[in-house]
């Protein structure tokens, strides 16, 4: 469980976007996290509510956007998601794939007021 | 009036930044630097012993152990000839850039042609977290069990080797080597595999071969 880093990492990127924007308060952030990134939601909002306090992005409601995992086969080049214990290419039984999504964890925009 | 103000950064890109400073300083040494994860008890420890023993005299290594607590692992590879640096956690799953970067701090590494790290025993979060190594080596343990890399695919995806290790037990476990390999195979094509008993000292030979390869590469090019 590394929520509590992430989490300082995440309202120290948004309080200096919103700081160059000279907002005076931060009310939303926009955060798209890829099924295999190890973040956990809960986590996240549990300590966002507390480190978020006496900031100016206290308050501010997290939406999390969960992005599928789908792979490029390396053969064949179909994009598919992978099933359970299933890795292999559903098209060609190709076992060779790139992650395409599914990885992410990024900070994508911010709600902010002036 | 609220306004969207776009950002898109990677939420650990600090850590990031951190990490290629990392880089930069192992680079500047001309240091290879080994990444080593695993789940807890997999045989990271082991292995690094293994690999001191293998090196004796021929290679200069420093270590830098990652753990919650105790510096057991640091004194493991400190009596088996290594220049030991322990980090303690202090609760979190991984070692991050910063970290490592006061570790390096510590160590000459103007003096030394290979440095090792050992991750948090954690199959989940190291993976998320860039260090500044060279190469990321997985250590999987036949115990441990075949499905491994299906469960844990952020972490078997991300990796340059895998080192299988505990092939001594494969008569007493259920394990299918052809299932474990396929899962790996998949996420990582081409990823460095090795089949090794650091109980036995079976396969230990071609993974030295392989990581002195690397230090020489890197040393002279
Ligand atoms: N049978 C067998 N046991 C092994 C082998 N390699 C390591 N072990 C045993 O596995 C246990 C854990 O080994 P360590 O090297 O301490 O594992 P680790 O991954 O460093 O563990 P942590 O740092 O605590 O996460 C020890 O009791 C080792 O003796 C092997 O090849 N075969
Ligand atoms: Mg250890
Ligand atoms: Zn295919």
């Amino acid at each position: 469980m590394h929520e509590l880093a992430v989490t300082e990492s995440l309202l120290e990127i948004a309080i200096r976007h919103a700081r160059e924007k000279n907002a005076s308060r931060i009310t939303g952030l926009y955060l798209v996290i890829g099924k295999w990134s190890s973040i956990v939601d809960d986590s996240v909002q549990f300590y966002w509510d507390i480190i978020s306090d006496g900031t100016i992005a206290k308050g501010a409601t997290l939406h999390f956007q969960r992005v599928p995992v789908v792979l490029t086969c390396q053969d064949c080049g179909k994009e598919y998601e992978p099933v359970g214990e299933e890795f292999a290419c559903p098209q060609c039984g190709g076992t060779h794939a790139k992650i395409k999504t599914g990885d992410e964890f990024n900070l994508e925009a911010i709600d902010v007021e002036e | 009036m609220p306004l969207r103000i776009p950002v898109v950064e990677k939420i650990l890109s600090a850590n990031d930044r951190l990490a290629v400073e990392n880089q930069a300083r192992f680079d500047t040494a001309r240091v290879l630097a080994l990444n080593i994860m695993a789940s807890p008890g997999a045989g990271k420890t082991s292995l690094v012993e293994q690999t001191l023993k293998g090196f004796s005299g021929r290679l200069r290594i420093g270590m830098i152990n990652g753990d919650i607590a105790t510096s057991f692992d640091a004194d493991r590879a400190q009596a088996a000839g290594a220049t030991a640096i322990q980090i303690n956690t202090g609760g979190d799953c991984h070692l991050d850039a910063a970290m490592v970067q006061s570790a390096i701090s510590q160590l000459d590494l103007g003096a030394l042609d290979l440095v090792i790290i050992e991750n948090v025993g954690n199959l989940v979060c190291p993976a998320d977290f860039k260090l500044g190594t060279h190469k990321s080596v997985l250590v999987a343990s036949i115990p441990e069990g075949d499905d491994k890399p299906y469960k844990y695919p952020g972490m078997y995806r991300g990796v340059d080797v895998v080192v299988i290790n505990k092939i001594d037990l494969l008569p007493y476990v259920p394990f299918r080597m052809d299932f474990f390999k396929k899962g790996i195979e998949v996420l990582n094509p081409g990823v460095v595999q090795f089949e090794i008993s650091c109980r036995t000292g079976v396969g230990l030979s071609s993974w030295l071969a392989w990581l002195d390869r690397q230090v020489q590469e890197f040393k002279h090019n």
